[in-house]
Parts: C-alpha cells; structure tokens; sequence
C-alpha cells in the first residue's frame, strides 16, 4: 500500500512539471499584452512601457522567463498579481473556499442522488422507470451548462422568485469569515435568517454545477449494478433469506461502487472545469470566476499560478480516490 | 410424512422465442436424514427445480405446482417474507462455484455472521464464537485467521468449505448441494463430498445432491431421482438402481461410466443431446436417443410404477431386458450397439 501510494506520488512530479509548461505556454500563446491591458484606453507612452515590460521581466527571452516562474514556484512562490498587485497564493486562498463550497454541494448532491437513481434504474431494468430515468439522464449529460444555468435563472430567480440571481449572501448580512463557507459562517455568525439566504444563493448553482456529474454517476452505477446482480455471490445472499433491501443495497451495492468511486474521483475535474462557468454565470466569487477574469486581463501571473494549483488539486483528489478504491475493494489492499 | 414434498412442479421460462418448459411436471420427496441424488445431463432442469423450490429464479420464470411442502409448510402458500424465514435456516444451498459464490467485499466472519444475526439473533461475541465453530467444523484450519480473511485470499476447496460452513450456520434441515465440486479438483471433490456425508450423518439433515457424475452418486446418495429434459424419468434406492436401472436413460448413464466399461477400448456416449425449447419431440423425450424407441414411443409414453422405478418409459428394462417390447430381434442388436 505505501509502495503504491509513494508510487502515484512521484508521478505526480512529471505531471506538474508538464502543466506548468502548458498553462506558462499557453496564455502566452493568446494575443494581447498584459501590459497595455494595464493602460487601458488611454495608452503609454513607449518608455514606460518598456519600463514595466523589464518591471515584469517581460523583456526576457520566454525561456529565462519559465525557469523563473518555476524557480520561484518552487520555493512557493506563484507572482503577484498584475492588477490587484496582491500574491497569487493569497487570492487564491482568498477566493477557493467558495469554489470548494460550491462543488462540495454539488458532489453531494451528484452522489446522493445519482446512486440511488442509478440503483432504481437498474433494479426495475427495462420498465419505464429505467428508461425515462436513463433518459433525463442522457439529456442531463448532453445540456450545455451555461444554457441550462440560464433556464434555471429564468425560472426560479426570475418567474417564481425563489432564488437570488447572483453572489452567495444577501448584501444586508455582515459578518467576518472564519472558515470561508459561507453555509458554515452564517450559522457560526448566529444571524437570523443569514444561513437561509446563503442556501439559496448556493442551491441554484450547486444543481447547475451537479448535473453532468449526477447524470454520469447514475449511468455508472446502473452499469454496475446491472453487471453485480446476475453474480453469484447476490444468489448466494438470498438463499441465505437476505431481503431485497439488505441483498441490493449491501452486498450488490459494495460491489457496484467499485467503479463507481473511479468515476466520482473523475468527476472533480469536472466539476473545476464546469465551476468556470457556473461561477461566471451566477458571479459567483469563486477561482473559476477569478480565472476567467484574469483570462480576460492577461494576467499571466494569475492564470499560469492559479491553473497550477488547480491542477495539482485534480491530481491530489484523483490520488486520495485510488486510494479509497483500496478501502473498498479488499482485492486491491491486500 | 416427508420432510420436502414436490408433487407436479412445472418451470416456465418466458423466453425470446417463446415459453420454455425447463421443469415438467417433477415429483420428488425427501425425509428428514435422507441423501437423495438428482442425476441427469446439464440442461435437464435439475438445479432450475431445486432454485424453484428456494424461490431464486429470475421474474421470467413461472413456477406451478400441485404440492410444493417442506416440513409440513406450504411453500406456494405463504408469502414471500415468511418464506424467506425459512430460507439460510431451515433450508440452505450450497452452489457449484464457491469462488464467485462469496461477496468478495466482506470477510468469511461476516458472510457467515450475517445468517447467525438474522436469523438466530445472536450477538457479536456469540457470533464470532460460533462461526469459529462451524469453520473448524468444515475441516478449515486456523479459523481465528480465516474469519476475518476476504475470499479471494481462499482457494476453491476452502472456498467450498466456507459455503458449507455458511450453509450449515443456522442447523438446517435440509441441505441442497448444487453440483458442489464440480469446479474443484479430483483430489478436493472426494474431500468435499466426504464432509458433505459426514456432516450430513451426524447432523441428521437431509441432503439433496444435484449432480451429473454417477460416481458421486454411488458414493454419496441412498436414493436416486433421475431426471431428463425437465422430466423425472426414474427413481430407485441407490443399490437396486446401479444393480437394475429401470429407464433406458438411467442405464445409458451407468454403462458411460468409466469404471464398467473397461472391457472396450472406447467409452460408450449417449448419441444426441438433452431436446431444447424447439426441438421437444412427441411422445417420449428421450426417443430420438433411446436404442428401443419404437413407433408406440414417438406417440405417448407411460409411467410404471414403483415396482419398476416410477420410470417414464414404455419398456422398462428389467435386468437390461426392456419388458413388453414388440420387437424382440430388434432388441438384441440394440443392446449391443448400446454397450459399443
């Protein structure tokens, strides 16, 4: 178990490396100049700009440039920002708290959701039940996820008025962060009706940001189940006088989660990729919001540091469900 | 009166193409402390009649019959949950592939446990305690170690201990055994099967024992139902049925043994193959292979009596000579032929 685990650790050092390379290579690749993005419209003159070109080491040749940003990353140091002239690590940590909140929700919602629909679909194989569900499913995968955010918007924040539109508070609670999720902070803050206005600000987002994962954890596990209940050893719980209950949801289900977990371990990078544009969407104050904006700013610093980490997250995550996967299936821990 | 009592069970599958009768009209009993054998080539519903009976088969599967009891109980009767009581308790099974018939995500200690809570009610410490005993019991070593140990860290023998340990945890009194060693090696069948006797003889349960090896009958079984395509086509005492099988298709299986006949250089087959869904022929089932089927056979076929094995036969061989056959020439030839 530590072999494998120190295993899947050093691999993680050439996957860093080649994503430090890729997100350093690729902002650099989009046109514009971090630069005059800074002046705006109103321009600089050519000396100051050459100025800050060598301030920001932009005057280096590309190859000098990396082996700084890496040297520097190395020691833990990601830049600063070039706009708010703040670190890169300390946004980051300012801001992901409300992103891990956010895909938290989600993923829960995604597995105590997509389990037992999967489970339900796969017990009644074949009846209306299976396939209406496999097929709300299906569309649930295929939906772009700005477009059904949208749909949402328009019908519970805008029709029924149910839900705010943007941000995780109403405006009229303050109270300082202590862990940074909001839904723990407004409990912790013991304003009336604080916890209840940060839930529905989160609701909405957390089911956009859900839905391709609950759509795809239900087909997995209806896969699994499907394959787990024509084995032996689920004939063997019943003849032993099992009941259904206890034959489908322990000793079938064990066995199905299985793959499952492999598939929700996945799931977290999408779950980064698809807080992007949830987060955009909702303006929800989040790194995927912070991304996108940096993108927009050519925020090299930002974007290279920040996707860095996020990919390090994905791998951490990925490593932590091997790891699980262990736990679950005796044949792999011992 | 009898322990397990079949009368006129019928299996049918809804299948593709249409219904399929995998058991027909089947009629078995068994006391308490009998061994009863059934025999019969893969596809002749053995295991379907006794998963019918423990109300395994799949939701495509219809079962009829006009007594399904055991220990006085109406199985058809009662509702599901009631019979699910008996079910690991009173009555248990054990399968032909022990390795995949273990959950392989829980440890031998609480695949058997498992029986011993629900339906004993028993508590941790008397669970652990008991289920050491009935691993030593089985012949496994080191039970403390076994217990918390995950099948796939089992061989197949040990394996098939386990589900026998398992099968036995609550004292049933009936014990179906579903071809157990048929996947284990020669050296760990013999083994098994002498387990299965003894626990059997010291228990007093009933063991029912679905095999297709006629050795393992000899061996094992003091009364032998024998079954073909669905049906059952004779029953005897072990001796009287080695010595005088009644059912042409009984005598068939004996004289493939390898043991009787090693006087030829070849050992002799059965021609053609147990009849499917679409080529169930008329009147007798087993005519398009029997030596002496004659046109009388192709039509309808009659059942003897008990003096000659309940066989599902219009001649039943009495002393290897099929009794009341028309064509006595034709005998001759046929007998030959058959011994080839």
């Amino acid at each position: 178990m530590l072999r494998f685990f120190l295993h899947r650790l050093g691999l993680l050092i050439p996957t860093f490396i080649g994503v430090s390379i890729v997100t350093f290579a690729f902002i650099r690749l989009i046109p514009g100049d971090p630069i005059l993005m800074l002046a705006g419209e109103r321009g600089m003159s050519a000396e100051r700009y050459a100025e800050l070109r060598s301030l920001y080491g932009y005057d280096q040749p590309l190859i000098v440039q990396y082996f700084d940003y890496a040297w520097s990353a190395l020691q833990g140091d990601l830049g600063t920002s070039i706009v708010t002239k703040r670190p890169v690590l300390e946004e980051f940590f300012t801001l992901f708290p409300a992103t891990i909140e956010l895909a938290t929700v989600a993923i829960i919602i995604a597995v105590a959701v997509g389990i037992p629909l999967g489970v339900l679909a796969a017990v009644k194989r074949g009846s209306w039940l299976d396939q209406g569900l496999m097929g709300v499913a299906l569309v649930g995968y295929s939906m772009p996820i700005f477009w059904w955010g949208l749909l949402l918007i328009i019908l519970f924040s805008g029709i029924l008025q149910w839900t705010p539109v943007s941000g995780r508070i109403s405006l009229l609670y303050f109270f300082p962060p202590v862990t940074g999720f909001m839904l723990i902070d407004s409990l912790l803050s013991g304003q009336a009706g604080a916890f209840k206005s940060a839930l529905s600000h989160l609701i909405l987002p957390a089911i956009v940001l859900a839905t391709i994962p609950l759509a795809v954890i239900a087909r997995q596990t209806r896969s699994a189940m499907l394959e787990v209940l024509g084995e032996d050893y689920v004939r063997t719980a019943r003849a032993k006088g099992m009941p259904p209950r206890r034959v489908i949801g322990l000793h079938a289900l064990r066995n199905a989660l299985i793959p499952v977990i492999t598939t929700i371990g996945l799931q977290v990078g999408v779950l980064l990729a698809g807080a992007i544009l949830t987060e955009t969407i909702f303006s929800w104050p989040g790194i995927g919001k912070w991304m996108v904006d940096s993108v927009f700013k050519r925020d090299y610093a930002v974007v290279q540091g920040g996707l860095l980490l996020i990919a390090g997250i994905v791998m951490v995550v990925n490593l932590l469900v091997d790891v699980t996967y262990g736990l679950v299936n005796p044949r792999i821990r011992h | 009166m009898p322990l397990l009592d079949i009368e006129n069970l019928s299996v049918t599958f809804a299948t593709a193409t249409g219904p399929f009768r995998a058991v027909d009209n089947v009629s078995l009993s068994c006391d308490g402390g009998d061994i009863l054998s059934i025999v019969g080539e893969s596809g002749s519903g053995k295991s379907v009649s006794m998963l019918a009976l423990m109300g395994l088969l799949p939701f495509t599967a219809t079962v009829t019959a006009d007594r399904l009891e055991f220990d006085g109980r109406d199985l058809m009767a009662m509702k599901t949950r009631e019979r699910r009581k008996l079910l690991g308790r009173d009555i248990a099974m054990i399968f032909q592939e022990p390795m995949s018939s273990l959950n392989p995500c829980f440890t031998v200690g609480f695949q058997i446990g498992e029986s011993l809570r629900k339906h004993l009610g028993l508590g941790r410490a008397e669970r652990k305690e008991r289920t050491i005993e009935l691993l030593s019991l089985v012949g496994i070593p080191s039970p403390e170690t076994r217990l918390s140990q995950f099948p796939h860290q089992l061989s197949g023998g040990m394996s098939q201990r386990v589900m026998i340990a398992m099968a036995l945890a609550c004292n049933p009194k009936l014990l179906i055994a579903d071809e157990p060693t048929t996947a284990l090696d020669v050296t760990i069948q013999a083994q098994i099967l002498d387990l299965l006797a003894d626990l059997q003889k010291e228990r007093g349960m009933a063991l029912i024992l679905i095999t297709h090896d006629m050795g393992v009958v000899a061996e094992t079984a003091q009364r032998v139902h024998v079954q073909y395509a669905g049906q059952r086509v004779e029953e005897q005492d072990v001796r009287p049925l080695f010595e005088s099988p009644h059912h042409p298709y009984t005598a068939a299986l004996l004289s493939a043994l390898p043991e009787r006949a090693t006087k030829h250089g070849r050992l002799p087959a059965i021609p053609g193959k147990v009849p499917g869904a679409d080529d169930r022929p008329n009147g007798c089932l087993f005519s398009p292979r029997c030596a002496f089927t004659t046109d009388l056979c192709r039509r309808s076929v009659e059942r003897q009596g008990a003096e000659f094995g309940h066989a599902l036969c219009n001649y039943p061989l009495e002393q290897g000579v099929p009794r009341g056959h028309p064509d006595p020439e034709h005998i001759g030839q046929a007998m030959a032929e058959m011994m080839e």
